[in-house]
This record gives C-alpha cells, structure tokens and sequence, in this order.
C-alpha cells in the first residue's frame, strides 16, 4: 500500500509522517513520531488508555484513523509539563496517589485536562462522567477522582 | 501490646520501626515516570525494523493436531518466519521445574494435541501485525477432536477425558505419592461423634481474569555479544529468563532481561509465555521482534484466578465451639499446571481459617479440565478459601443462634495455639479484630467476650500436637541425607543444616492418621518398590517417628525438654523415588472406584 505523507500539530510543534490507509493514530504518534505517551491497552475503544486530545477534544487514538487528523492540533500527555514544571493534574496525582501502574494515566490525565479546560466548575459527578471512558484497574477511581476537583479548587484560588 | 517480631538489624540504618504510615500520605518514587507518560513500559522501547509475531489458537476445548499446513501463509509478502513445536529446543515445561515442583507438561507451541481454546499452535512472524494476523487466517490445522471435560468434578470421574496426559488421572500428584493435598490434625471422626451439630455446605468462586491494561507481551531482540535482550511486562523477570533459558536451552548469561515497569499484573503477567517466543523469534530471524497478546487474547487465553470449590463440614457444640472441620477442595486448574498445584499447597497451610480447631481433615485436589489454564491472582490459594471458610462461620452462627462475631472470638486462634500445619500461631489478633468490628458495627459484645484478648489463653494444652521442626531460618530444615557427617557446629558437608537448633537431630509427630499412608500405585506413580498399601512404608516427608512405630492417637506429645540433641541416629534415607518418575510421563493412572472422599486411597466418587 502506497504510503501518504501526513502533516498535524503535535503538542504545539509541526509533526510529520509517512502513513498507510487504515493507520491508526495512535501507532502514528507511538512508532512515526515517537510520541510513546499515549498507551495501546485493547485497541478496541474500552480502556481509555490511548486519549488524546484533537482540536481540544478527548479521542480513542486506537480508534482514529490517522489520515483524519491532517492539519488537526493534538495534545498528548508530554505537553502537560512545562519543563520540569509539572501540571498541576500532573502535580496533585503525584500527590494523592492517583496512579499505582501508571498505565493508564496519561489518557485519564488528558481526559481531566479536555474537562478542566471546558468546565473549571466540575460536580464529582462531572468528573465520573469526564472519565467513565478511562479504565483504571489499580486505584478503584477515588483518588483520581480527587486529585482532578483539587486541581478545579486550586486553579479557581488562583 | 506489640508482639510482632521484625529482623530490625537488616534495617536498622534504614528506618525507624514506628510504622505509623496509615493515614499519611505517601508519594511513590516511579509516580514521576507515571504522570509525565515517561515511565519505559516494554512496548516504550523503538526497534529499527520491529518485526511482529502472532499466534494461530486452538480453535477446539480438546483435539488430535493430525496437521498443519503453512505453506500459504508461508508464501505470503511480509511474512519472515513460521515458528512451530518443532523449531522449540526443549518444548515441554512447566513453570515452577525452575524450583523443582511438578513435571513438564506444557508446550510452548503445542504439536500433539491441543487441550483449551486459545492455545497457541504456530507463531507467524511478519513485517507487520496486520500481515502476521493475515497470515495466521492462511494456516490450516487439521484437528480431530476429542471428547472434553470443562467442570473439575467431572474431570475427577473415572470415566472422564485425559486431559493432559502427564497427569492422567487429571489431577496433580502430591509428593508423587497423592491425588491430592492432605492435610490431617487431630481426629474429625470422633469430632463429629462428641459434636451437638454438623453442618456442611458447599461454595464456589468463578474464576476471574486479571485484565491489566497493559496486555501480556515482551519485545526481544538480538544484542551486540551474540547475546538477547528481551523487554518484558512480566512480574516475574527471573522465572521468564530461567524458562527461557531452560526452553530455548540457551545459558541464561546470553539473555538480557529487563524488566520491572508493569502496566497492571494482578497475577497475570508470571506465566512467562512472551519472553520465549519473542527470544525465539530474535534468534531465528535476526530481528527485533514483538510478541504480545491483544485484548481478546489477554481475556481469553491469559491464565485467570482459577475457579474453586469448596465444602466444609463443621462439627459444632451449642455453646459455639467448633470441635471438627472437614474440608474439600477442588480447584480447576485448566490445561495444564502453571501455579496452581502450588496454591492448593498455600490454600492447605490456610487452614482451617485463623481458628483453633482440635479436629482437621482437608482433601484439596489440583483437577486439570480443558479450560484456560489458571494461575496467579492477588492472594490466590487464600481467597476462595477464606470466603468460604467465613461464609460457613455466618451459617453456623445463624444454626445455633450466636452472634457471627461472638462465634468468632469463641474459636480464635490466639498466640500460641497450634495450627493444624503445625506451625505456632504468633502475632494472631483476630480477637481484637472482631472487638473493633463488634464495636464499629454496634454490636454489644458480653463483658466475657470483650475481655478476650490474642495474647491470652493459648498455647500448650490447647491442642496436644506437636510443633514441625524448624530450623535456625524458621525453615522447614535440610534433611536429605548427607554425605560428609556433621561437623560441630552443625553445618553440613553440603553447607546446609539440618534442623534443629544449632544441627541437632530433633523429630516431629509421625503420622496420626491411618489414613496418611500413601498409595502411590493410585496416582500413576511407576517408582520401583511400591509396597502394599495395608504395610506402612517410609513416608515421603520429612516426619519420622520418634520411637519405635506408635498406634494411632497413643502418641504422648514430646515436652520441650525432651527436645534435645540426640546422638545423631542415621539420618532416614529417602524412600525410592525414581528419577524416571520426576521426568517422564506417568502412563496412564489407576483408577479405583471411591467410597469415601477423607479416605487416602479410593478418590471420591
């Protein structure tokens, strides 16, 4: 199969690669660009471990096609910190034991970053249903659940 | 209050011994890696020209392989290299030989008969997944299949398929010598003669996967010193270097593991099934390769916790003492052995539950079904056990109309007491347990019961049985027999040292039960000198009797001071067991219709 080139945003830099029709996005980003942040935990859409955000939005990269992100903007996990600077998700996970693998952080992280943005007022009940795609087989969800509001909390303080 | 022991001179410059950490919070030291997507899990390592590797399974519970045909697949663009049971150097295995427990029975690539869905036959190895997949579809197994077994009590019928022909009366061997795990501690018999009530019933657990999200895999490829290095997910880094090493017989210093970020285990990750083929592969095709299973194969084919049930039968007096506990277990351990003849021995030293009970039989039996095999899983061996063993406390509890706390406490086990493995009980704090439970629940205990206290009330005299002897380490000592005579200090020729403080010659309980004499003929078992079974004959384990043979229950416990050195009597010599028994299939095993289940010899049913 021939190969197309495909140009995007990645994490705010110009990304290039070569793909195949039936590519998907996130063994674009994992083995074209070397992006390996985003995480293959079923490649059938359940686990949530592959989120990525497209134009802001959280998306199974497992699911996507890569040809359809063409001239798209996509975040991944590794534009969360600035530097050594962690986010402040990044920050309150670390510190309320949000992850015990830590497989399947970076997609809850960037689940929790596309609701953040949006909504800076979250219910727990928002936060439940920001990640209800997002699997997590270690912690039980509580701790996620309130490092995201204490993020909300402090990002209002400030 | 404390009287937990800890090794506080391994540590002492390390940390302190408060232990006060429940409640505080605590930040992990890889969470960094965790947050910032950066911790290196094996599929995070970039290969140039990563070459993908996928299965062909077993479409059938149980069949004859009379052939496979790759020509097709082999002919397809992209595809690099099919690998079958022959390509394997030694493909027989079992996990735990490493530690020299149960025979070989499991192919690594299987090419006689497969006996679950889902095991694998051929590997295919291609430019990429999506050609190893295509060309997976191309192989051709021709299957003739066999009658299958799926329900471990069944599989235990005399009638029933041969599920793997290593063990041929589909049940694990014991010391190769049982058809079960035994377990025998006082006289349940006349427990339940003297007991105001039995009461038995019957409970299950299902068996239950894993499902990390990082599915099972490993990436391998040739490294520079003609040596391998291999990426793996694993949770047991040096039994997959060993079982690769053993099946590829390759020396273990050619191989490169590395390991130890895991995305999820539970249990799931030791079964070193990747590390193999994903090295075989790297040898045989010169390239990095990546073996994985996908999420379908992770849930199906991957060895989940696997199902148990269990009867219990109590011998109860009104005032709530449990004077006889009889148990059966049945564990389904699928195909082939993986770990769980292993849990069934974790399971028998569980018993009865954290209860002094003078009374103890148990029967557990590894039963292989043509179901996935089972293995590891969070306290497996333990859990399905303790659910049922609390589960009964409950219905007890509610025959003779006592509160299930108060019913508890009542039958604690406190310091001192002895288990029915024969090991003291130190540290118990059920007692306490139950009173902060009581508490928190708001059940009013009487003053007697909230006077009880762990630390009180046990020890001799509870339960007159004696102790298995221990050595220095608190292990279970050395006692093959040597070849160099003790020296002083007790350390052997071989560096070992017998049990015994300080190497002196001390002896645990001989058998209680008539029932402990083996019947090795039952099992399979072709060692030489099988002795009839109504003539006692060396027991395998270490016990022996102190004195000349005792009868039953005539046997007086040994005091502590008459625990001391004797003058070095012959160290027993082992009984007969024949290499070839360790190493070749058992042919086909005896079967004798059974008549009671807590009888050693005829199986139940």
């Amino acid at each position: 199969m021939a190969k197309k080139p495909l140009e995007f945003t990645l994490n705010g830099s110009p990304a290039a690669v070569f793909v195949e029709g039936g590519d998907n996005l996130l063994e674009t980003l994992r083995r074209g660009v070397g992006d390996l942040t985003p995480k293959y935990g079923c490649g059938q859409g359940t686990c949530g471990t592959c989120t990525v955000l497209i134009n802001g939005e959280p998306h199974l990269s497992c699911l996507t096609l890569a040809e359809t992100v063409a001239g798209q903007s996509i975040e991944t996990a590794a534009s969360l910190a600035d530097g050594p600077n962690l986010h402040p998700l990044q920050q309150n996970f670390m510190e309320g034991f949000a992850a015990q693998c830590g497989f399947c952080s970076p997609g809850m992280l960037m689940a929790a970053k596309s609701l953040l943005d949006k909504n800076p007022n979250p219910t727990r009940e928002d936060v439940v249903e920001a990640i209800s795609g997002n699997i997590c087989r270690c912690t039980g969800y509580e701790a996620i659940i309130d490092a995201i509001l204490k993020s909300a909390d402090q990002r209002r303080a400030v | 209050m404390s009287s937990i022991e800890f090794r506080k001179e391994l540590f002492a410059d390390e940390r302190d011994d408060t232990l006060k950490e429940i409640g505080k919070p605590t930040i992990r030291q890889d969470i960094l890696g965790h947050v910032t997507g950066r911790s290196p899990f094996y599929d995070d390592h970039l290969f140039d020209g990563l070459l993908h590797m996928r299965c062909v399974r077993s479409t059938h519970h149980h069949a004859r392989i009379r052939n496979v045909d790759v020509s097709e697949a082999e002919r397809m663009p992209g595809v690099k290299r099919i690998i079958q049971g022959k390509d394997v150097p030694l493909n027989l295995n079992t996990l735990l030989s490493l530690i020299n427990f149960g025979r070989d029975d499991e192919a690594l690539l299987q090419d006689k008969k497969v006996s679950y869905v889902g095991e694998p036959i051929v590997a295919i190895i291609a430019e990429t997944e999506l050609i190893a997949r295509r060309a997976c579809q191309k192989v051709r197994v021709d299957y003739e299949p066999l009658p299958h077994v799926l329900d471990p009590e069944e599989a235990l019928k005399p009638n029933a398929p041969v599920v793997n022909e290593v063990y041929p009366n589909n049940t694990f061997d014991y010391h190769d010598l049982y058809d079960h795990q035994k377990l025998r501690f006082g006289d349940v018999a006349k427990g339940f003669a003297e007991a105001d009530k039995v009461i038995e019933a019957k409970y299950q657990l299902s068996p239950i996967e894993q499902a990390p999200t990082e599915t099972c895999g490993a990436i391998a490829a040739p490294e520079q010193n003609d040596r391998f290095v291999c990426y793996t997910g694993t949770q047991a880094l040096f039994f997959s270097l060993g079982t690769t090493a053993k099946l590829l017989e390759m020396p273990s210093s050619k191989l490169h593991f590395v390991g130890g970020t895991v995305g999820g285990g539970f249990g799931g990750k030791v079964d070193s099934l990747h590390e193999p083929l994903a090295v075989l592969g790297a040898k045989l095709t010169g390239a990095p390769v990546k073996f994985c299973f996908d999420r379908q194969e992770e849930m199906q084919v991957g060895a989940p916790r696997g199902a148990e049930r269990w009867i219990i039968k109590d011998g109860v007096m009104n005032d709530g003492r449990i004077v006889a506990r009889e148990l059966t277990g049945i564990f389904d351990a699928g195909a082939y052995s993986r770990l769980s003849p292993y849990a069934i021995v974790k399971a028998t030293g569980h018993l009865p539950g954290p209860y002094t009970i003078p009374n103890v039989a148990s029967n557990v039996y590894c039963v292989y079904t043509n179901r996935t095999p089972a293995t590891a899983m969070r306290g497996f061996g333990i859990t399905a056990v303790d659910f049922s063993i609390e589960c009964h406390m409950d219905r007890v509890a509610t025959e003779l109309g006592i509160n299930p706390i108060e019913l508890r406490i009542i039958n604690s086990y406190r310091d001192g007491d002895m288990k029915a493995h024969r090991r003291l009980a130190k540290n118990t704090a059920l007692i306490e347990c139950c009173q902060v439970a009581a508490e928190k629940a708001g059940v009013r205990l009487a003053p007697h019961l909230q006077a009880q206290s762990s630390l009180q009330g046990g020890g001799p005299g509870r339960i007159e049985i004696l102790e298995t002897v221990t050595d220095d380490a608190g292990k279970i000592g050395e006692r093959r027999q040597r070849e160099v005579p003790l020296n002083p200090s007790g350390v052997m020729g071989n560096g070992k040292v017998a049990a015994g403080k300080g190497g002196e010659q001390i002896y645990g309980a001989p058998p209680q039960v008539s029932d402990m004499l083996p019947e090795p003929e039952r099992t399979g078992y072709k060692g030489p000198a099988i002795q009839p079974a109504s003539q006692p004959i060396a027991p395998s384990t270490p016990v022996q009797p102190l004195q000349a043979p005792v009868s039953e229950r005539q046997f007086t416990p040994m005091q502590p001071a008459a625990r001391v050195a004797q003058p070095h009597p012959a160290i027993p010599t082992p009984p007969p067991i024949s290499q070839a028994a360790d190493t070749t299939p058992a042919p086909a095993g005896v079967r004798r219709a059974g008549v009671s289940r807590f009888l050693s010899g005829p199986r139940r049913r």
